[in-house]
This record gives structure tokens, C-alpha cells and sequence, in this order.
């Protein structure tokens, strides 16, 4: 459930640089850019999109 | 049905996921973040809730409106805003007679000022809502206790005004985790760190720690001091090893704990979950 194939060139949406997620990926996942550090959120696996996650908010946490 | 609730899928959910699809249970991911509840039409088709999700407050409302309609939640409404607040907690569990750190609680920053010289130092001030450590410091002397509380006397939020303070309880640079399920200690790790704040989620290293007699007794009372579910509980111990209960987590991370206790732990958490919603 949730889950998608999605080995293809991604790229960031705040540096473009080239970012692969990890197989299987999962919708709500979140992947730190190799190069810019930016946090990703996999907003959708069918393809798979990336975009910037969220700011970390106040009262966030476990 | 399950419901699964969350908004950012940590290393935790995705642990509790792939332990969902590997026992092939059906359930749906909620994102907390777009749901919409009309209260006139509240028929869910769950026959129960697992709450991961990230942010205290949207936890605790979803939890109470699925609990609403009917639908049972891990943990539910009623422990997450217990949890969720260190000073609730902290009241709890000296109702029940735990042991925990000496406490101050004023009502603005600017009260704690004159009271911290009496109280005493190394103190520590942290928000009442909050994880990771974030904003936690660790008072020194009264100089230090001046400067952080007028800072956080000038924050924003209502909520930062409420001063909670505890002594100090060093052995400064390690903490135990421990992590409960209902009646079962499912295991405790050391947190080590060069930094007094101990949090995984701060690059705390975990070892091992033994659950002796003494430990699983504090850990499983503290459990049935905030009520029935799935805790990660703070514990510091004193330079003689005395152990003081610092605050219990309503959704716990266990990513460090797992990669000591082993890959047992999400599937022991399912196995709880599973319990407490069977009709
Ligand atoms: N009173 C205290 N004495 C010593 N260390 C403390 C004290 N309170 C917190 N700490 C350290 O700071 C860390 C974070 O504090 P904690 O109360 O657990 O809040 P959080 O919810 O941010 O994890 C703890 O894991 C511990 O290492
Ligand atoms: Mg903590
Ligand atoms: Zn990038």
C-alpha cells in the first residue's frame, strides 16, 4: 500500500541536483538532498514526485 | 480496517508499516494534514487507530475526534495530551509516587527568576510542549537563569510562559529510554552524548542498558500512571544511581533503541496495537 517503483532521475526541487529515493519508497517519506541538504517529502509514488517537507514546527516531535 | 495517522513518515512508520504489510493487516494512511471532519457525519470506516503522528497538537485532536465517532486509537486522546505536556505528566506521576527530578512551575518567566536562587543550580527550563530537546537549557547560574528566562519571557507563544524548571540530574551526557507496550517492557537503552540533552534525534549513541528489578518497576509504574498504551519513557539516574522518571513520549521513536534491541520491537508494537483494537 502506498508504495511505488520509482527508479528514476529525480531531481531537487530546491537545487535540482539528482536525488534517489530509496526503494520501495513511500508516500510521506522524506529524503534529505545529498547536495543541498533541503528536506523532501515524496508528495506521490505513482510517479513519484519530491517536494521541500515542511518546517519542523514547535511542537513537533515524539 | 486500520487507520494509520501521520503526516511525516519517519524511520518508526515506515518500521510499522512494513510490519503492517508483512502481516498483510488492512489499513489506510491518514494525513493528518488534509483531513476533514464533519461532525453531523461521522461514520469511519476503522475499526481502530495507530497514531504516529508527528505534531503533538495535531495528534491529540485527531485522536479525539476518531475516538468520537467510535474508532479506538494507540495511543489514545486521553494519554497524548498527558504526555504531550511535561508538567500534566510530572503531576501524574508524582500522584502515583514516582520518583522525579525537584520541580519549580511558575505561571510567567519572569517569576522563576527570583525563585532559582533558593531552588538552586544546575537547573534545567524546557517547554511544557515540546520534543527533541528543542529549547531545553540548562541554567548554570543566576546570571544564565536570567538571560534564557528573559528570553523566554519574550516569546511569542502563551504557552512558552509557563515556566517549568527541574534540578539538574546529572550523571550529565547519559539517560535511559525505555520503551513500554501496555504491561511489557519491550526494552531500555543507554543515550549517550558529549551534550547533557541526551536525544537520539540529537546523535545520542545507544548501548544497551540492562532492565533490572528496579527499572522495569519504574517504567511499568509510570505506564499506569498516564494510562494503558505504547510509551518511550525518559529516566535519569543521580550520581548514586538513583532513577527519577523525566517525561514518557506519547508517539516514541525507537530507531536508536532498534539498533540495539533489534528489529523485535516494531512487531511487539504492532502485536499491541492489534490487541487493543480487536472488537
Ligand atoms: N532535569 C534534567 N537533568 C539532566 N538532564 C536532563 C534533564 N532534563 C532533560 N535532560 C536532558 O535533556 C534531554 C531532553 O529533555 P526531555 O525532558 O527528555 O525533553 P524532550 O521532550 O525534548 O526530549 C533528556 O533526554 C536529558 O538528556
Ligand atoms: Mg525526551
Ligand atoms: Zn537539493
Amino acid at each position: 500500500m502506498e508504495k511505488g517503483d520509482g527508479l528514476m532521475a529525480l531531481s531537487c526541487p530546491e537545487c535540482e541536483s539528482e536525488v534517489s529515493p530509496p526503494e520501495p519508497v513511500r508516500q510521506h517519506e522524506v529524503l534529505e538532498c545529498p547536495d543541498c541538504r533541503a528536506e523532501l517529502e515524496v508528495i506521490a509514488v505513482e510517479p513519484v514526485v519530491l517536494a521541500l517537507a515542511p518546517e519542523i514546527e514547535e511542537d513537533w516531535g515524539e | 480496517m486500520l487507520s494509520v495517522l501521520l503526516s511525516r513518515l519517519r524511520v518508526e512508520e515506515k518500521a510499522l508499516l512494513e510490519e503492517l504489510d508483512r502481516r498483510h493487516v488492512a489499513y489506510e494512511v491518514l494525513d493528518t494534514r488534509t483531513l476533514a471532519f464533519r461532525l453531523d457525519e461521522l461514520d469511519l470506516p476503522y475499526q481502530g487507530a495507530l497514531c504516529r503522528e508527528v505534531s503533538h497538537h495535531r495528534a491529540h485532536y485527531a485522536a479525539r475526534l476518531l475516538e468520537h465517532a467510535g474508532v479506538p486509537v494507540v495511543n489514545s486522546a486521553a494519554a497524548i495530551a498527558l504526555c504531550g505536556d511535561k508538567l500534566l505528566t510530572t503531576l501524574a506521576l508524582r500522584r502515583a509516587g514516582l520518583p522525579t527530578p525537584r520541580t519549580l512551575v511558575t505561571l510567567t518567566a519572569e517569576a522563576a527568576i527570583g525563585e532559582l536562587p533558593s531552588f538552586g543550580y544546575p537547573a534545567v527550563v524546557k517547554p511544557v510542549v515540546g520534543s527533541w530537546g528543542r529549547l531545553a537549557a540548562r541554567l548554570s547560574d543566576d546570571e544564565a537563569a536570567q538571560g534564557v528566562l528573559e528570553h523566554r519571557a519574550a516569546l511569542p507563544g502563551a504557552h512558552q510562559h509557563i515556566t517549568y524548571i527541574q534540578q539538574f540530574v546529572g550523571r550529565p551526557g547519559r539517560d535511559i529510554r525505555g520503551l513500554v507496550a501496555g504491561e511489557e517492557v519491550l526494552g531500555a537503552v543507554y543515550r549517550t552524548a558529549t551534550h547533557w540533552r541526551t536525544n537520539t534525534a540529537r546523535d545520542a549513541v545507544t548501548s544497551l542498558c540492562p532492565v533490572d528489578a528496579d527499572l522495569e518497576k519504574i517504567l511499568l509504574d509510570t505506564a499506569a500512571a498516564v494510562g494503558p498504551g505504547v510509551y518511550g519513557i525518559d529516566v535519569l539516574e543521580d550520581a548514586d544511581g538513583a532513577l527519577y522518571v523525566n517525561e514518557v513520549n506519547h508517539t516514541p521513536e525507537f530507531h536508536g533503541a532498534a539498533e540495539v534491541l533489534g528489529t523485535g520491537l516494531a512487531d511487539r508494537y504492532v502485536n499491541y496495537v492489534l490487541d487493543q483494537v480487536k472488537s
